[in-house]
């Protein structure tokens, strides 16, 4: 099986797999980093988002021989102490029900955010349609987005 | 009115010390049948795990960590529930723990999450171990410091007596406190004196879950542990032949094993067998019934003509009713199958040796895994123990243990630990699901448009009650026939977030719609009647109690501004379910020519509200929920499996699709009753009554944008 040299979170990894393999079980199966959530395997619920130079991407169809030398952030690699604003806005407004989906939302927003740092509640709404909540967290996670926005 | 708690001495609280010197309090949080709680020694822990599930423990220093059983799937009841023993034990919220308790064995017989029945069960002895806490501490700093009990006062963890000055935290008298008998009674306090209680207080274990810390159970590894997928039967069908050559060749892949009408793909990572499971052959054989959906519209259609049903309720004369009715109204409602679908797929660990087994994953029912367990290894249950990790959500997917048992199965065959996943793909196809379910409704109205006579037949599938007979509007009308007519399928059916209601409540309330249109009425109005007449002169056994019924209704319309402005076209869905009471108004406008959902109010009567931030999240999660659902999901059978496998076509709500929803809580006084289900079942009627309002379509069947009434439609949604 191929080497890959991956550039995860500012540290290298080596990691020996199929090169069809996509990052999310690189990350989940051989990294440890089980931050990055599985849900739907095919790109439809955002889950697995991870940050591909600074663009969220979805994992789980990325497969790690198209990485190159890209860096790759997860939510362990967001910040030092759950101190990234997106992080403090989902913990002040308490986002999760069950919690599943929330890092990859948190990708997502922070993502988004960086792209576009004072959105409308629109332009937040079409950035998370991305990703789905079962519990229906939506409301919550609007707010976080835009609190994000503001202390940023 | 603060109240005293009497019971016999057996059922109290145990209590005693800590060989550190702590105290706890061992009591069960989710018994329905005694309410016993004491104090006991960390050496009687083991000894009494038969008698408790959960302990509240004070160390030395004045920290409090409340144990919790109690699996979390995103109801927030591992943070309310300790809000109410805190409250009684009038500690500091600050100083307050929660630790998921190691769980295993006999303890967590009596624990299931599930028909938001937690609450209601566990709210007194959740009050009464805090109370027999803050007993003996006040106990123990009375005698320490020779002073009468009465005098003393306890405030956020600090215990005091006013006339000698002396005050200490809670650690002061733990050593003194573990040495004191239970008392025989305990004060519980008046509910105007909450401090805790009532208050917003945020979800314990945020800080893990946004910074992706290992908390579910799919994110569980041990080392030399192998993974499995699993590829099932379709419904009603078995294994003939299995050929797994070019499975087994895909590199990574350890084993293929077969047990019943499953082959499990074994291997040392999860993505080969992701791409082995796709090159299994096996060929599979008709073992009985092989399903449809097309099977299902026929079956329904037929049973509902001719079935042999059941009668669930009978009141008054129902044929002679109908035969002096000045008008019927008659009308058929269908649902779909719907499948769980909790954000983290369905998974489990195993290891099975010669003696034991070790069981870690996500389940609402960690007995029936444990004897699943013992059943396939023939294994006393006493040496299975099982492990609880957080739920990815669970809206009754995980009351079942047949995931739990896969990784059994083939932990005993590849003779070593192993993880089990499913795919989405598994998930929708293989897994359990919320029947379909056919309704027929009819009414009798009397010259006045009162309704004299309703009939309701069900057909539902396999042992579940399709109907509740219970429910308004049973008790106002005179003459009354529930009926359910039966159908067995070879597809798993199971419980889903509020079961029966989640559809039934959808029905139920739009016909309601329909016969106030029939009779000219205010869709308020008559449902004012008619729970009038339910409670000047009630007809047999009623579920629901009408005053908290009134009080929703008159509630929501006044909060929705019901009828007062002709330019917003509004629905209106009134339910009890699951022990709480919910009214909604779903308010459509014409936005550009395009009618446009613009907000769904709703009044929740739960009783006391333990925790608004919680509540508000139920409430809000089960309307987008509800909506969801009833608005885009569909799960159809093709010969046993179903169509749609993936978030591509099995389409759950998304951000965009969300509108605005306006929370309001009535505090009837009445203990608190849980929210993880009563705020889903009326949804789908008052968006559904608000399209007809909009649109004079009338939607029967879900899910909407499927259906013929509703494909010119272009239904907006005004986000809020």
């Amino acid at each position: 099986m191929p080497n890959y040299n991956l550039k995860i979170n500012g540290k290298a990894h080596t990691v020996d797999v199929e090169d069809d393999t996509p990052l999310l079980w690189v990350l989940r199966d051989h990294l440890g980093l089980v931050g990055t959530k599985f849900s739907c395997g095919i790109a439809q619920c955002g889950a697995c988002t991870v940050h591909l130079n600074g663009s969220a991407t979805f994992s789980c169809v990325l497969p790690v021989s198209s990485i190159g030398k890209a860096e790759v952030t997860t939510i362990e690699g967001l910040s030092e102490d759950a101190d990234h604003p997106v992080q403090k806005a989902w913990a002040e407004v308490d986002v999760a029900q069950c919690g599943y989906c929330q890092a990859g939302q948190i990708m997502t927003a922070a993502a988004f955010l960086e792209e576009n740092p004072k959105p409308t509640m629109d332009e937040i709404d079409n950035a998370m349609n991305r990703n789905i909540c079962r519990c229906g967290t939506y409301h919550k996670i609007r707010e976080a987005v835009a609190l994000a926005a503001n202390t940023k | 009115m603060s109240t005293v708690v009497k019971a016999s001495r057996r059922d109290f609280l145990k209590i005693a010390g800590t060989s550190v010197g702590g105290l706890v309090i061992g009591f069960n949080w989710f018994s329905c049948d005694s309410p016993k709680a004491e104090v006991i020694s960390t050496e009687e822990i083991l000894a009494q795990a038969k008698s408790f599930n959960s302990y509240l423990s004070i160390s030395p220093t004045g920290d409090v960590v409340i144990y919790s059983p109690n699996p979390e799937l995103g109801q927030n009841i591992k943070t309310s529930f300790p809000m109410v023993v805190a409250e009684e034990l009038e500690a500091d919220w600050e100083k307050v723990r929660v630790v998921q308790a190691n769980l295993d064995t006999e303890r967590y017989d009596r624990q299931l999450t599930g028909g938001s029945g937690a609450m209601p069960h566990s709210w007194e002895i959740l009050r009464k171990a805090g109370a027999t806490a803050k007993f003996v501490l006040v106990a123990a700093a009375a005698k320490t410091w020779n002073v009468p009990v009465g005098e003393i006062t306890v405030e956020k963890g600090i215990i005091s007596h006013k006339a000698s000055g002396k005050s200490g935290h809670f650690g002061e008298f733990v050593a003194e406190a573990s040495t004191m008998t239970a008392p025989e009674e305990v004060t519980l306090k008046d509910k105007k004196d909450f401090k805790i209680i009532g208050t917003p207080v945020k979800n314990v274990d945020t800080k893990e879950m946004y910074t992706g810390k290992p908390l579910f159970g799919l994110d569980f590894y041990r080392e030399g542990m192998k993974h499995a997928m699993v590829q099932r039967a379709p419904f009603g069908m078995k294994i003939k032949t299995v050929d797994d050559s070019a499975a087994r060749s895909v590199a990574g892949v350890t084993d293929v094993v077969t047990f019943g009408t499953s082959v499990a793909v074994v291997g040392t990572s999860t993505w080969p067998l992701l791409k082995a499971k796709k090159l299994l052959k096996v060929e599979y054989e008709p073992d009985g019934a092989v399903e449809s959906t097309t099977d299902h519209d026929r079956i329904f259609a037929d049973l509902m003509a001719n079935g042999k049903a059941e009668v669930k309720r009978e009141d008054g004369n129902v044929n002679q009713a109908f035969k002096s009715a000045a008008k019927v109204v008659v009308a058929e409602y269908q649902c779909p199958f719907l499948a769980h679908s909790p954000m983290e797929p369905e998974n489990f660990f195993a290891h099975v040796q010669a003696d034991k087994v070790e069981l870690i994953g996500p389940t609402q029912t960690p007995g029936r895994a444990r004897d699943a367990a013992a059943e396939i290894t023939g294994i006393p249950k006493e040496n299975i123990t099982v492990q609880l990790t957080r739920l990815g959500g669970g809206f009754g997917r995980r009351l079942r243990a047949d995931y739990a048992e896969e990784a059994v199965h083939i932990s005993k065959a590849i003779n070593g630990p192993v993880k089990v996943t499913w795919s989405r793909e598994d998930e929708l196809t293989g897994g359990a699901y919320r029947p379909a379910v056919r309704y027929r409704f009819e009414a009798a109205l009397d010259a006045e448009g009162t309704m004299v006579g309703y009939k309701l037949r069900g057909v539902g599938m396999n042992e579940a009650n399709s109907t509740r007979p219970n429910n308004f509007p049973c008790g106002a009308v005179e003459n009354v026939l529930i009926e359910n007519v039966v159908h067995p399928t070879p597809i798993t059916i199971n419980p889903w977030r509020a079961p029966v209601t989640n559809f039934l409540a959808y029905a139920e309330q739009s016909f309601l719609d329909e016969v106030a249109l029939e009779a000219g009425k205010d869709p308020v109005q008559l449902r004012l009647e008619l729970y009038e007449k339910a409670k000047t002169n009630p007809v047999g056994t009623m579920d629901y109690n009408v005053n908290r019924m009134i009080a929703v209704t008159k509630e929501v319309a006044e909060k929705s501004n019901w009828g007062k402005n002709p330019n917003v076209k509004q629905g209106l869905s009134v339910y009890f379910s699951h022990r709480s009471y919910v009214a909604q108004v779903a308010d459509i406008e014409m936005e550009g020519g395009t009618p446009t959902l613009k907000k769904i109010t709703a009044v929740t009567d739960c009783g006391m509200v333990v925790n608004p931030i919680g509540a508000n999240h139920q409430v809000k999660g089960g309307i987008v929920d509800g909506m969801g659902h009833a608005m885009y999901t569909n799960l159809t059978f093709e010969n046993g499996t179903p169509k749609q496998k993936n978030y591509d076509s099995y389409r759950l709500i998304r951000m965009k699709e969300v509108p605005e929803i306006d929370t309001h809580f009535l505090d009837s006084g009445f203990d608190p009753t849980g929210l993880g289900e009563p705020a889903l079942p009326p949804t789908g009627g008052a968006i559904a009554n608000a399209i007809f309002a909009a649109t004079g379509r009338r939607l029967r069947s879900q899910p909407f944008i499927e259906q013929k009434e509703f494909s010119d439609i272009k239904l907006g949604i005004k986000r809020g």
